[in-house]
């Protein structure tokens, strides 16, 4: 039973990667990522690991695949056109896709580790639950428990400033240089009313 | 299933992660890419964690979940903003940080 | 308090003078500099006068003290220590050298009063002496080195001391330059003798070296053969004189302590305090000898043409020393040195004289626009009679005893000396004939246009500031003489210290007279007690034979000047016409000055230009450039990967990780 959820979930992975780099258009490409991601969640939960799966699949394939979904519907799925600019990069990368893949391959199958070759050990049934992963997060990795916090903060203010809108200079300013900005796709017209221009 | 199958299929989801980097040209399926491989890690650190047999390792593939969620908000910023400055969404056409 | 107590203040006090002047020229007033310059030496001298006292308080065998403060360098074999050596010949030298000094500082006191940089003259001054007394009171060869390079420097400094005048500058440097070539040998022999003998301090070197070396070794000789090296650059002979003549640039004060009575005297000195060496070297010692008596020779006929008052004394001076050298060579150190301390007097008294008559001629210095001074300044041309006559070794002066007790040793010693001896007496012929010949053409006569309005006005002549060498017009500020001079008639020091220096050139021979005492030799001798040479003593009865034929020979001088230039005044322009290649070659200083730019400097010019042109060019500039440009192309190459494409940076990144990956793969297999 095992082996055959294993096997369906490897190949749902397997084949959302390479939905993700071969479809041409992005918006299947995301589409296809998140077929990976149930499919990795569903292997998360083969190796007994339920709270990660579970925060794999509200977290990764819940609220990022939805920040991607936005994105991409903001910028838009546009075709690449065919061209090649860097010469030799098509025919170089598969190669080392797989030379990367076998090397890794043989360290592990070839490795020393015992351990490797075997189910793993015994565990309770209790092993991946919320409580063990809360417990360990509170008690022993307090600290990088606080820092990836504050790395998310760092992350949220980071967007904004990257992608926020520049606020309208006055075309009478005083000591700021005046080169009105662009018009953005967004912006409304430049005759509309300053209060129906959307709130920052 | 012995935990060997696990990081072997790992390994494999990163190399495919890797060739995409390479082929891919526009930045959105980059970062695509980029989540790949760090579900690979993920799944990596997921069969180790079971095979030493503590939760250890689960607990660090949270964090790199929490890591990677940051780096996928950076670049979609970026990417926004490259698109409100009205260039090419193209990392061959975005080159001038050049020696 | 001991002797070398005694030697230490006296060592100290110039020292503290020149600092006190030259640091406080901004809050001290002229005068006080003056004053505090003088003083500082003399009270040096009553140090010294001290010292001497101390010293003969002991036995005559025990005089002798090394004294160290501390020490300099104690490694790998070395010891070199701050350390002075007091013994009779030192204590003799600081004597002079302070007691000459004070008199000079005294004469500057009012010489120099209008000159705008009379600090920086002072604090120099006091400088040189405490240079000056390094040297001589210097314990090791170190020392003796830092005390010579000291004296040059302020030599330097005191030559160029107007230095907005080109000529005073470059006369300086020439000094310098050539110094320094003598400063060079100097080193060298003592690099030498530290090779040889281990060892830098005076003691043991010369009790070490009649062991080490054996008489007329290639070693010693060469050893004493750069000594001499430095000896002669030092007190000017040939061929290292050439910048003696020049260094008349400097103020006469200058001229009159330190080239003539103290600096130039310093070969002498040091070839006296080394005559433990140069007696294992008798050749390098029959070189210094003629060396000596060539310089003599020389620098007397050149005297004898020169038109600017203060060269022709010059010459004298180098002449004179020539004696010095001549006669410390061959083994009178005694004698030389008493011809040394009489030499000082006069010559000092001479160029305090001639400063008195150049004030007067309103800082022009050619003896052809000089005549009848004797009406115009009595005291002036009574000093310059003394002066002229101790020089001329007429009777019973100074340098009448002093010069024949060198060439009576000369005699005594025989073989090819009496020779030198004979030699000597030509040359002393030429020095009456020079002296008497200044005298004679400055003081009778009518009087000029200066002295008639000296005699008329009673003050002195005013000219516009011009520069006696080039006859160029200058200015009055700082770095020129200016415009005010000073005469001995008009200021008491300058009165009070060539009547001192008189006094001395007169009488001062009467210490040493043969037969009838013996102060100055009785006082030297144990110094030189280790010298087979020092025990030659000429007889009483040759030794008067020696002075009789000096009184005639200065006499029938004194006569042949009066008669060439008082009697019958057309005769010189006669001998001048009819010997006219002789003339050329007097006048034009025996072409040494041409000799040495032909030979030493043009070469050492072409040297700098080739150089300069195509070494720097090719080799300097080519390595640099090309360093440049290599790295630059490496550069070029490596800058080929920086495409600013994301993708081959990721590239490289994967790439790299295979390779890595790989490479751990296999070797761990």
């Amino acid at each position: 039973m095992e082996e055959v959820l294993f096997f369906a979930a490897a190949i749902g992975a397997l084949g959302g990667a390479i939905g993700v780099v071969a479809m041409r258009n992005p918006f299947y490409s995301v589409l296809a990522l998140i077929v990976h991601l149930f499919s990795l969640a569903v292997l998360f939960l083969l190796l007994s690991s339920a709270f990660v799966a579970a925060a794999q699949v509200v977290v990764y394939a819940g609220a990022v695949m939805v920040l991607y979904v936005f994105v991409v519907a903001y910028v838009g799925g546009g075709e690449e056109s065919a061209w090649e600019s860097i010469p030799g990069q098509q025919f170089i990368a598969p190669l080392l896709g797989i030379a990367l893949f076998v090397e890794l391959a043989i360290a592990v199958l070839a490795s020393s580790l015992l351990a490797l070759g075997q189910e793993g050990p015994h565990v309770n049934p209790g092993f991946g639950d919320p409580a063990a992963i809360g417990t360990l997060l509170l008690e022993k990795f307090l600290v990088p428990f606080e820092a990836s916090s504050i790395l998310l903060l760092l992350a949220a203010v980071g967007a904004i400033v990257l992608a926020g809108r520049r606020v309208p200079e006055r075309a009478s300013g005083a000591g700021s240089p005046g080169t009105p900005r662009e018009r953005e796709p967004g912006d409304p017209a430049p005759d509309a009313h300053p209060a129906e221009v959307p709130i920052r | 299933m012995s935990i060997e199958w696990y990081v072997v299929l790992s390994s494999l989801l990163f190399a495919v992660g890797a060739m995409g980097i390479l082929l891919r040209r526009s930045p959105v399926v980059i970062l695509l890419c980029l989540e790949l491989m760090l579900n690979a890690g993920n799944l990596a650190l997921v069969a180790f964690s079971r095979m030493v047999g503590n939760q250890q390792g689960q607990v660090f593939a949270i964090v790199v979940m929490v890591v990677a969620a940051c780096e996928v908000v950076i670049g979609l910023g970026l990417i926004v903003a490259i698109f409100r400055r009205r260039l090419p969404l193209d990392v061959d056409e975005l080159r001038e940080l050049r020696g | 308090m001991s002797a070398t107590t005694w030697a230490w203040l006296v060592l100290l006090l110039p020292l503290l003078g020149s600092i006190v002047v030259s640091l406080g020229f901004r809050a001290i007033p002229a005068r006080v500099a003056g004053i505090v310059g003088t003083a500082s030496i003399g009270l040096a001298f009553l140090c010294a006068i001290a010292a001497l006292v101390n010293l003969l308080g002991e036995d005559a065998d025990a005089r002798h003290h090394a004294s160290s403060l501390w020490d300099y360098a104690s490694a790998a074999g070395l010891d070199i220590k701050l350390g002075i050596y007091v013994d009779q010949l030192s204590v003799f030298m600081m004597l002079v050298v302070t007691g000459v000094s004070t008199l000079i500082h005294l004469y500057s006191f009012g010489y120099m009063q209008s000159d705008e940089g009379y600090h920086r003259f002072f604090s120099y001054l006091n400088f040189f002496v405490f240079s000056m007394l390094l040297l001589v009171l210097a314990g090791n060869f170190v020392l003796l080195i830092v005390g010579w390079a000291f004296v040059g420097f302020a030599s330097y400094a005191l030559i160029s001391f107007w230095y907005r005048r080109a000529t005073a500058t470059k006369a300086g440097m020439k000094a310098f330059v050539i110094n320094v070539v003598g400063d060079i040998g100097l080193v060298l022999a003592a690099l030498l003798i530290f090779r040889e003998l281990g060892t830098f301090e005076y003691g043991e070197v010369f009790a070490r070296a009649p062991e080490v070396f054996a008489r007329g070794e290639w070693t010693v000789t060469a050893i004493c053969l750069l000594l001499l090296v430095g000896a002669f650059a030092k007190s000017a002979q040939i061929p290292f004189h050439t910048w003696l003549p020049d260094a008349m640039e400097g103020p006469t004060p200058v001229s009159s302590l330190i080239h003539a009575a103290t600096m130039v005297t310093a070969g002498v000195y040091l070839i006296a305090r080394t005559h433990v060496l140069f007696y294992l070297a008798p050749t390098a010692a029959d070189i210094g000898a003629f060396i000596g008596l060539a310089t003599l020779l020389v620098a007397g006929t050149i005297a004898i043409a020169m038109t600017d008052l203060k060269r022709a004394i010059a010459y004298s001076t180098m002449s004179q020393i020539g004696y010095m050298i001549m006669g410390v060579s061959i083994g009178a150190y005694a004698q030389g040195l008493f011809h040394l301390m009489t030499h000082a007097f006069f010559k000092a008294l001479l160029f305090m004289t001639a400063g008195s008559i150049i004030s007067a001629m309103a800082n022009r210095q050619d003896i052809d626009r000089m005549s009848g001074f004797w009406k115009a300044m009595r005291f002036t041309s009574l000093m310059f009679v003394i002066g002229g006559l101790a020089l001329a070794a007429f009777p019973l002066t100074s340098g009448f005893f002093s010069k024949d007790s060198i060439l009576a040793y000369a005699e005594a010693r025989g073989g090819m000396y009496t020779w030198m001896a004979i030699g000597g007496y030509v040359g002393a012929l030429l020095t009456a004939l020079y002296t008497f010949r200044l005298i004679f053409r400055v003081l009778p006569g009518e009087p000029c246009e200066e002295a008639q309005h000296l005699i008329d006005t009673g003050e002195l002549y005013h000219g516009p500031p011009i520069n006696p060498a080039n006859e160029e017009l200058e200015d009055t500020e700082v770095g020129f003489p200016g415009a005010t001079h000073h005469v001995a008639e008009g200021s008491w020091p300058m009165a009070v210290a060539m009547a001192a220096l008189g006094f001395g050139a007169l009488f001062a021979g009467l210490i040493q007279v043969p037969g009838v005492d013996n102060v100055l030799f009785g006082f030297l001798e144990p110094a030189f007690a280790d010298s087979p040479l020092a025990a030659i003593h000429p007889t009483v009865g040759a030794e008067w034979r020696g002075l009789a034929i000096g009184a005639v020979i200065s006499l029938v001088g004194i006569g042949l000047a009066w008669v060439l230039w008082v009697a019958r005044p057309e005769l010189p322009a006669l001998f001048r016409r009819r010997l006219r290649p002789v003339y050329l070659l007097a006048v034009n200083k025996w072409y040494f000055d041409e000799a040495i730019d032909f030979l030493v400097v043009r070469p050492a010019l072409a040297i700098g230009r080739f150089a300069n042109s195509t070494f720097e060019r090719l080799v300097v500039d080519g390595l640099v450039s090309g360093t440049r440009e290599t790295v630059s192309a490496a550069g070029g190459i490596v800058h080929v990967v920086q495409s600013g494409f994301v993708r081959s940076y990721a590239l490289l990144l994967i790439a790299g990780f295979a390779g890595l990956a790989l490479y751990f793969l296999l070797s761990s297999s």
